[in-house]
């Protein structure tokens, strides 16, 4: 244990200043403290420049130290409502949403990436998911929401949310990524952190009404194949699904990990459509019209088409193939011992559940079976680990995922062979990540 | 006990406020119908339903020509697109790369890729113009379309009568262009697990192509004991 592992005391003292509070209170015994202890100066930690949670102790006071007694073991904290709706400790701050600027040409259309290498366990907190929108988030009043669905009925019918919220519901986790996680990626290793590498990806518990039971009520015509659904937003998001899709296991989701979605995510209706590409998953729905064709909207065909290199492009890829990361180390989490440390996660299938993680500290020569802790649920993020000896010498880390349909997470050079370059969608190839003799991790591409 | 509780243990009552005659719910039944939720009206449906399909279903009545779209043009889409489509900063480029898709730096343009002519209509009056969106006529998308068709080369006439009747019969550059998705691709003939013959050299580091955001926070602490 060394000091370089504590968590700074950032910001406790600005939202202190100000609030007659008892966290005010604290701050003033605390100063009292430190000076009859004669003890003000402080314990730098080894990195006064590092981020937060990883090793920057910027500031640690010997007096909260054994075998004094911190100043949080002698007095009162916050009272109950002190945040009526929680937030994360100061101390965690730098876990956040991040965008790449250079992406697109405004905020309104554009994404940010979910901090992966910051969460544990398959869920992500709803703050964090990654946003993707395409004209801003929707501001939209439940009791102004009308959800529609037309075409190839035998009635048209409009639903409120208080009749969606009476329909029969069901809760299950998925994950959701972006068609174009790791897009950047296809040509070289362009971006240094599995943040921005693999962040188009997010896990939670959605709870929704079944599709299936909301078009029994509208009766399907038996020429009706395919739906389109439609987006509220400024940009009408449509792409088209076919009819099976929305008969399996499609959700109209109303609540993401307990509690109603968020703005960013669609609410307060979204379409869930387990294992397939996120773009199709519309927020804000507005509508559904049932179709005996599909429809090949802007974002099915100009956009979400797989260009391969004969300059002939894939159209309606909706199943996100195997894919896993490892989210530590990674660019944002360096190896900071030798000796025992810890890989950590994430794999997925669109098609099935996971079966089977595989990690190498060669750069895929040599092979180790990872753990898999419970719970391993299909169309969902799955946790693997394994531990690794890190004597000082460059490593070159890899996972390799086995889905339950036999399916193995191919290398780049393998995808590139099929696609080409110019694919920008579904590069779900095996990630490197160089640990240097520093224990800086690097983005690398082998070949 | 609480008015609440003992109205739930009385069975007579409880059975009035619970559907079924057993006590544990039914699995959600096919072809169920509720009551909830309304028809809607041909009103309602009309203001809402403004998609168009490949072959001309849903389009809206209304007609446009080349001519009249670029004066739209100019006043709606040139401060993104630019004056001649070339799309400024990051927006989309909306004319050109012809014999593009196969190279190294391929240009995707109504032009040179898109399949349909129903989809420029559709996206146009859905989305356009960014921030002010469903809020032209179905003429001026009639006429904005076949602008865009104009200086794509697929029409050559700018007073060609673009309309609900005829969007479904404009064949685009690119129809023949897509293929199926044909995944599960690109998979091992086995799975190695030892003496796994694969490139193991670095031919390319992100931290050289030096893109990732740049923040003074996110220097990597690296801490050795």
């Amino acid at each position: 244990m060394t000091e370089t592992n504590q968590a700074p005391a950032t910001g406790t003292g600005s939202r202190a200043a100000g609030h007659p509070s008892s966290r005010g209170r604290r701050q003033f015994l605390r100063a009292g403290a430190g000076v009859a202890a004669g003890a003000a100066a402080t314990v730098a930690g080894g990195a006064a420049l590092g981020r937060p949670g990883v090793a920057g102790a910027t500031e640690i006071d010997p007096g909260n130290l054994p075998p004094n007694v911190p100043m949080w073991g002698h007095y009162l904290g916050d009272g109950v409502d002190a945040e009526p709706y929680g937030s994360p400790s100061p101390h965690e701050a730098h876990v956040v949403r991040r965008n790449v600027p250079w992406l697109t040409a405004t905020t309104e259309s554009s994404v940010n990436f979910t901090p992966i290498q910051d969460l544990h366990g398959f869920v992500t907190p709803n703050g964090l998911c990654f946003e993707r929108h395409h004209a801003g988030t929707a501001e939209v009043n439940p009791a102004e929401y009308r959800l529609m669905i037309n075409g190839l009925v035998d009635k048209p019918m409009i639903f409120t949310m208080e009749d969606i919220l009476r329909f029969p519901c069901e809760s299950r986790f998925y994950f959701m990524e972006c068609a174009a996680n790791s897009g950047m990626e296809w040509r070289g290793a362009q971006l240094n952190g599995v943040q921005y590498t693999h962040g188009m990806i997010h896990c939670v518990q959605y709870t929704g009404v079944p599709l299936r039971v909301i078009l029994d009520q509208v009766g399907v015509k038996p020429n009706g194949k395919w739906l389109m659904a439609e987006g509220g937003d400024a940009s009408g998001m449509n792409r088209s699904i076919p009819l099976e899709k929305a008969l399996d296991d499609t959700l109209l989701a109303f609540a993401m990990n307990g509690e109603m979605l968020r703005p960013s995510n669609g609410y307060p209706l979204r379409l869930v459509l387990p294992g397939w590409e996120g773009n199709m998953w519309v927020k804000w729905i507005r509508r559904i019209e049932v179709g005996d064709q599909p429809w090949f909207a802007r974002e099915e065909t100009s956009k979400y088409t797989d260009l391969l290199a004969d300059g002939r492009a894939r159209y309606f890829t909706w199943e996100m193939d195997a894919k896993s990361v490892i989210t530590g180390p990674c660019p944002e989490k360096p190896v900071l011992h030798k000796g025992v440390n810890q890989i950590k996660g994430l794999a997925w299938s669109g098609r099935g559940t996971v079966k089977r993680v595989d990690v190498s500290l060669d750069g895929g020569r040599n092979w180790m079976q990872a753990r898999l802790p419970d719970p391993v649920l299909p169309k969902c993020l799955t946790c693997f680990n394994a531990e690794f000896e890190w004597n000082g010498e460059e490593v070159l880390l890899q996972s390799r995922v086995i889905d339950d349909t036999g399916y193995v997470q191919p290398t780049m050079q393998a995808l590139q062979k099929v696609r080409g370059v110019n694919s920008i969608y579904h590069n779900n190839s095996i990630q490197t990540w160089l640990v240097n003799k520093t224990g800086e991790v690097e983005n690398v591409r082998l070949g | 006990m609480s008015v609440l509780v003992k109205s739930l243990l009385g069975g007579a009552v409880a059975g009035s406020l619970l559907m079924g005659a057993t006590a544990v719910a039914d699995e959600i039944a096919a072809g169920h119908v509720y009551d909830l939720g309304r028809p809607a009206t041909p009103e309602e449906i009309a203001g809402w339903d403004v998609d168009v399909m490949p072959d001309g279903t849903g389009a809206a009545m209304g007609q446009g020509t080349a001519a009249e779209g670029e004066e739209i043009y100019m006043v709606q889409c040139a401060y993104c697109h630019g004056e001649f489509g070339e799309g400024l900063e990051r927006y989309p480029v909306l004319f050109g790369g012809e014999d593009t898709l196969a190279s190294g730096n391929p240009v995707k343009t109504p032009g040179s890729y898109w399949p349909y002519a129903s989809t420029l209509y559709d996206y146009i009056y859905r989305a356009m113009p960014f921030g002010q969106a469903q809020l032209m006529t179905p003429d001026q998308v009639y006429a904005l379309t076949a602008y865009l068709l104009y200086i794509n080369f697929v029409i050559d006439d700018e007073d060609f009568v673009l309309s609900n009747e005829n969007i479904g019969d404009i064949e685009m550059p690119n129809r023949e262009g897509f293929i199926a998705d044909s995944r599960p691709d690109a998979q091992p003939a086995e799975v190695c697990m030892s003496a796994c013959d694969v490139p193991t050299t670095v031919v390319g580091r992100a931290a050289i192509i030096d893109v990732t955001p740049d923040n003074a926070d996110d220097a990597p602490a690296i801490v050795l004991e």
